[in-house]
C-alpha cells in the first residue's frame, strides 16, 4: 500500500514537471536557434514583464475555469479600463486637481491622480464583475453568452471613451508601476527575506503535522524541497539583477498569485470553487451557497482585469483603442496549457503562470528570430492543441 | 452443435494500477443457458465481461478465451468485433440518447440506407419488426425520454438482439426496475432462452438468479469460488461464497427506543417540475421521532424522493404545507438551510448527487463540515486530516489512503464516503435515498449496522429502500406511497410484503404484479 502512495504521488509531480521540462525545451530550443540572445539578462527580464499584464487575466481565469465556467470578456475589460485610467489622468483629473490642491508641487500632484485613478479603476473593474456575475450566477444565463456580450459591450465602452484617439499622456508615476525597477539592494533584501519564509514555513508545517501525530517525510526531503523553492527565487533575482533588478509588475504579479493560490488552497471559498466546479448538483445539496461562491468568482475576475488594465496603460503609457484585443485568448491558453480543465473542478494558478510563460516564451523567442507574425500565430495556435493533446492522452494512459 | 460449451475461459489475469482485478479465473458457459454471475462490488465481475465485449483488448490481459472454440483475440476498442462475433453487453448505465426515438436508438451506427440517405420507412418497419418478435410493448416511434427507465432497458436489450446475437450480456439490469417491470425482463429471458440465445446475466439480487439461471459463477476479489449448478444450491450457500463467511441474517437486530416526535409534517404538497400543474407530491401527513427509523416504500415515480427532497428544500418551489421541527414550525427554502437544522439527505444518485467524483475522499467527507475547521482566512488541514480519517475508519471505508481520488473507489465504498459526510455533519434526523442500491452484500449489511447505531444514538432516520425485504428488515413504522400520495403508514409487526405492495401499487387486493 505504502508503495502504491508513493508512486501516485510522484505521478502527480510528473504531470507539473512536465509542463516545466517543456517549458525548458522550449527555452533551450530557442536560445540555440537565436544564437543565445535569447538567454542575455535583458531579453529573459523583458520575457517576464511581456507575460505580465496576460498573467493577471490568466490567475483570474484559472478561478474562472474552475467553476466550469468561461470569461471571454477580459480582454475588452482590461481595454476598457485602460482608456479610463488614461482618460482619468490625461483630461479628467488635470481639470480640477491643481485647483483643489494648489499647495501641491507638480510631482506630488501626479502621485496623486496616479492613486485616484488606481482606485477609480479597481472600482470600474468590480462593478463590471458585479454586473457580469450577477447575471450568470443569479440569472443563470451561460457564462459563454453573458461574457460574448460583454466583450462587445466593453469594447464599445473603449471607442466611446477615447473617440477614436490614442489618449495621451499619463502620469511618471503611473509609467513606474508598469515600467519600473526596484532597487537592486531592496530586490536582495526581499530575496533573503523570501528565502528565510520558505525555510520557516517548511519547519512549521513539520510541526503542526507532528502535533496531530500524523506521518512526516523525512527532514531531508521537505529540506530538499524547500531548498528547491529557494534555489528557483535566488535565480530569478540574480538573473534580473543581472540586468536592471525586479521589475515592478513582476513583483505585482508574483504578490498576487501568491495570495490566489492561497485563496484557492487553504479557505472554504476556495474548497467550495473547485467542489463546485467538480459537481454543482452535489455541492449544492452538500448545503453550499454555489451562486455566491460563482458570484464572487466574477468579481475577483474584474478586479483583475482592472490590475491588469492599469498596468497596460502604463506599459503602453496611453490608453488606445486597441489595449487589450485578443487577450483573452491568451489568458485561456494560459489556463488550460496549465493544466485548467474547462469541464471545470481542476486547474492551478501555478500551471496558469507556466502556461502564460509558455506562450510569452514562444512570441518573444519568435520575435528574436524575426519570425512573420502570420506564423507566430499558427505556431501559438498550434502548441495549444498539442498541449491539450498531450493532457488528454496521458490520462487515457492512466485509466 | 460443435460443443456443449459456447465460452471457455482459461486463466484470465487482468491488473489494473495497484490492484489486480481478476486472477487466473476459468470457467465454462454452457450454450443456451442462462449463466449467473455473482460477487461484491469490486469481485471483478464487470471487469470480466468488460474483457468478453472487447472493451479490454487482448493485450491488456493474460489467459484466453475461446468462443465457440476458437480462441477470440479482440483488439484496442472492438465492441464493434465482438458485437460482429456474436456477444453483446448491456450496462448497468445505459447507453442510449435520450433524444432519439426508439427506433433510431435501436440502429443507432447502422441505420438502413439507400444511396446514403437513411431509408426510415425501413428502419421504422425493422424496428416494429424487432419489437413484436420480443413482445415488447413499446412503441416504435416514441422518444426514449419518454419512456420509464424499465422500457427504456428493453430497448437496450432489444438493441442488442437486433444484431444477431449468440450471447447476451446483463450488467445488473435491474438495479433501476420496478417489481412489475423486472418480472417482464424475467420472463424475456425465459423467451430469449428457448429461441437459443445464451445470456451471461449480473445481479445483486440473488433470488433473481434462483428464478431464472441454470448455473452460477462466484466470484470473490478476482478468484473464481466456485461454478454450481442452480438447482443444487441454495441463496444462503451463495451468499457464504460470496462473503468468504456464512451470512446468518440478512438485517441486523436493533436495540431502538424511539424517543419524542422530532420531525411533523402536515399536508405537504409540491407541484412536479417536468409537468407542470401535475403534483409531485399530494397532502403528505407523518411525524418522525428521535431514534426511530422510518421506512418509505413505494414503487420509481411513486414521489417518495421528490418528498425527501422537498423535506430538504430543494425541490421546486410551489410547495405547501407545513414542517414542524421539534416543534416550531420551520419552512426550508435550500439545502443549506435545511443544513442548518440539522437535516442532512444521502441522496438516490450518488455520482450525480452526492460525491465530486474528481476529488479525493478527504474532500468530499468534509465538504459539507468545513466551516468546522475553518475561520475566514484559512482551513487547518491537519484538523480536517484528523477528523475525516477518524470517520472513514468507523466506517471502514476501503481506500488506498484519504487522498485517493473517490471516482477510483468501488460503489459500496463511494456510499459510505457519501454517508461520512454526513455523519460528520452530526445530524438530527437523516435521510436516506434508496441507500443500498447496487451496493454488495457484505457492505449492505455494514451499512445497516451502522444505520441501527445511529438511531440507538437518537438519530430520527427516514430510509427510503427499492427492495421490500430491506424496509420490512430495518423499519420501525413504514410508509407507502402510490402516485405522490400517502397510502398507508405500517407498523412493523403488521407489515407484510404483501400488504406493501398492495399499497404501492394502488389496489385495495393484491393478485400480484
Amino acid at each position: 500500500m505504502k508503495t502504491l502512495n508513493f508512486i501516485h504521488k510522484i505521478k502527480i509531480d510528473i504531470r507539473t514537471y512536465t509542463l516545466i521540462i517543456a517549458l525548458l525545451f522550449i527555452w533551450l530550443l530557442f536560445g540555440s536557434l537565436t544564437g543565445w540572445i535569447f538567454f542575455y539578462p535583458r531579453n529573459l527580464s523583458n520575457l517576464f514583464r511581456q507575460m505580465t499584464i496576460v498573467s493577471f487575466l490568466s490567475i483570474g481565469m484559472t478561478l474562472v475555469i474552475i467553476t466550469g465556467n468561461i470569461d471571454l470578456s477580459v480582454g475588452s475589460m482590461t481595454g476598457f479600463v485602460s482608456v479610463i485610467a488614461a482618460h482619468l489622468q490625461a483630461i479628467m483629473l488635470p481639470k480640477f486637481l491643481p485647483t483643489l490642491f494648489s499647495g501641491l508641487s507638480v510631482e506630488a500632484l501626479g502621485i496623486l491622480s496616479t492613486i485616484i485613478t488606481i482606485i477609480i479603476c479597481l472600482l470600474v473593474g468590480v462593478l463590471l464583475g458585479i454586473y457580469q456575475g450577477y447575471i450568470i450566477a443569479y440569472l443563470r444565463v451561460p457564462s459563454f453568452i453573458v461574457t460574448l456580450g460583454g466583450m462587445l459591450i466593453f469594447r464599445g465602452g473603449v471607442l466611446g471613451v477615447a473617440r477614436g484617439r490614442t489618449i495621451v499622456p499619463v502620469e511618471n508615476s503611473l509609467r513606474w508601476i508598469a515600467q519600473g525597477y526596484l532597487p537592486k539592494n531592496l530586490g536582495i533584501l526581499l530575496l533573503v527575506l523570501t528565502i528565510i519564509v520558505i525555510y520557516l514555513m517548511s519547519m512549521q508545517s513539520r510541526k503542526k503535522k507532528k502535533q496531530y501525530g500524523f506521518e512526516i517525510k523525512p527532514f531531508s526531503y521537505d529540506f530538499l524541497i524547500a531548498s528547491a523553492y529557494s534555489a528557483l527565487v535566488l535565480g530569478f533575482v540574480l538573473i534580473v539583477n543581472n540586468y536592471r533588478g525586479i521589475q515592478n509588475p513582476v513583483l505585482i504579479m508574483i504578490v498576487i498569485a501568491i495570495l490566489v493560490t492561497y485563496l484557492a488552497n487553504n479557505t472554504k471559498f476556495g474548497r467550495y470553487m473547485y467542489a463546485l466546479g467538480g459537481n454543482i448538483e452535489a455541492t449544492k445539496l452538500s448545503g453550499i451557497n454555489v451562486q455566491s461562491v460563482v458570484f464572487k468568482v466574477f468579481i475577483l475576475m474584474g478586479a483583475l482585469s482592472a490590475v491588469a488594465g492599469i498596468v497596460l496603460t502604463g506599459y503602453v503609457a496611453a490608453g488606445t483603442i486597441g489595449g487589450g484585443t485578443n487577450y483573452e485568448l491568451s489568458a485561456i491558453g494560459g489556463c488550460v496549457i496549465g493544466g485548467a480543465s474547462l469541464m471545470g473542478g481542476k486547474g492551478t494558478i501555478f500551471g496558469a503562470l507556466v502556461g502564460a510563460l509558455i506562450m510569452a516564451s514562444l512570441e518573444n523567442g519568435m520575435s528574436i528570430m524575426n519570425m512573420s507574425v502570420f506564423w507566430q500565430y499558427i505556431v501559438k495556435g498550434l502548441v495549444l492543441i498539442l498541449a491539450v493533446y498531450v493532457d488528454v492522452a496521458s490520462k487515457k494512459n492512466n485509466s | 452443435m460443435k460443443d456443449e460449451y459456447i465460452l471457455r475461459i482459461e486463466d484470465v489475469t487482468k491488473d489494473f494500477p495497484g490492484i489486480r482485478a481478476l486472477s487466473n479465473v476459468s470457467f465454462k458457459i454452457k450454450r443456451g443457458g442462462i449463466h449467473g454471475l455473482c460477487g461484491e462490488n469490486g469481485a471483478g465481475k464487470s471487469t470480466l465481461v468488460k474483457i468478453l465485449a472487447g472493451v479490454y483488448s487482448h493485450d491488456t490481459y493474460q489467459g484466453k478465451i475461446y468462443f465457440n472454440d476458437e480462441e477470440i483475440k479482440f483488439t484496442h476498442f472492438s465492441v464493434r468485433q465482438a458485437i460482429k462475433k456474436g456477444i453483446a453487453i448491456v450496462y448497468q448505465e445505459l447507453a442510449l440518447v435520450p433524444q432519439l426515438t426508439v427506433g433510431e436508438n435501436i440502429f443507432l451506427g447502422r441505420e438502413p440506407e439507400d444511396k446514403g440517405i437513411i431509408s426510415w420507412d425501413r428502419l421504422f418497419s425493422n424496428t416494429k419488426e424487432i419489437l413484436k418478435k420480443y413482445k415488447l410493448n413499446i412503441p416504435f416511434s416514441a422518444k426514449l425520454s419518454t419512456l420509464s427507465v424499465g422500457q427504456q432497458q428493453m430497448v437496450e436489450i432489444a438493441k442488442a438482439l437486433s444484431q444477431e446475437i449468440k450471447v447476451l450480456i446483463l450488467d445488473e439490469p435491474t438495479s433501476a426496475l420496478t417489481e412489475a417491470e423486472i418480472n417482464f425482463l424475467m420472463e424475456i429471458l425465459k423467451h430469449l432462452k428457448d429461441s437459443g440465445v445464451t445470456c451471461i446475466y449480473i445481479s445483486h439480487k440473488l433470488e433473481e438468479f434462483f428464478r431464472i439461471t441454470d448455473n452460477i459463477t462466484v466470484l470473490r476479489d478476482g478468484l473464481v469460488v466456485d461454478t454450481v449448478k442452480t438447482a443444487d444450491t441454495t441463496e444462503e450457500k451463495v451468499i457464504a461464497m460470496m462473503v468468504g463467511r456464512e451470512m446468518k441474517e440478512r438485517f441486523p437486530v436493533g436495540n431502538r427506543k424511539p424517543g419524542e416526535n422530532i420531525l411533523e409534517v402536515k399536508n405537504l404538497s409540491a407541484e412536479n417540475l417536468s409537468a407542470q400543474g401535475k403534483m409531485a407530491i399530494k397532502n403528505i401527513s407523518f411525524d418522525l421521532r428521535k431514534g426511530e427509523i422510518l421506512g418509505i416504500a413505494g414503487l420509481m415515480g411513486s414521489g417518495r424522493s421528490e418528498l425527501v427532497t422537498t423535506i430538504f428544500g430543494e425541490y421546486g418551489k410551489q410547495v405547501n404545507g407545513e414542517i414542524f421541527l421539534e416543534g416550531k414550525q420551520v419552512k426550508i427554502r435550500s439545502a443549506r438551510e435545511a443544513v442548518n437544522y440539522g437535516i442532512s439527505l444521502v441522496p438516490e444518485d450518488r455520482k450525480k448527487m452526492g460525491l465530486v467524483l474528481i476529488q479525493e475522499v478527504f474532500k468530499n467527507i468534509s465538504l459539507p463540515n468545513i466551516r468546522k475547521f475553518s475561520n475566514a482566512l484559512s482551513i487547518d488541514k491537519n484538523k480536517e486530516l484528523k477528523e475525516c480519517k477518524k470517520y472513514a475508519d468507523y466506517l471502514t471505508i476501503k481506500t488506498p489512503s484519504l487522498f485517493t481520488i473517490t471516482e477510483s473507489l468501488s460503489g459500496g465504498n463511494q456510499q459510505k464516503v457519501v454517508i461520512a459526510k454526513w455523519l460528520m455533519s452530526t445530524p438530527k434526523i437523516l435521510i436516506l435515498d434508496d441507500p443500498t442500491r447496487g451496493i454488495d452484500v457484505g457492505t449492505k449489511y455494514e451499512i445497516y449496522k451502522l444505520i441501527n447505531t445511529l438511531s440507538e444514538n437518537g438519530i430520527a432516520i427516514i430510509m427510503i429502500s427499492s427492495e421490500l425485504e430491506e424496509v420490512l428488515g430495518m423499519s420501525d413504522r413504514i410508509m407507502v406511497m402510490h402516485e405522490g400520495k400517502c397510502t398507508g403508514i405500517l407498523d412493523r409487526k403488521d407489515a407484510t410484503q404483501e400488504k406493501i405492495m398492495a399499497l404501492a401499487t394502488g389496489s385495495k387486493n393484491y393478485s400480484g404484479v
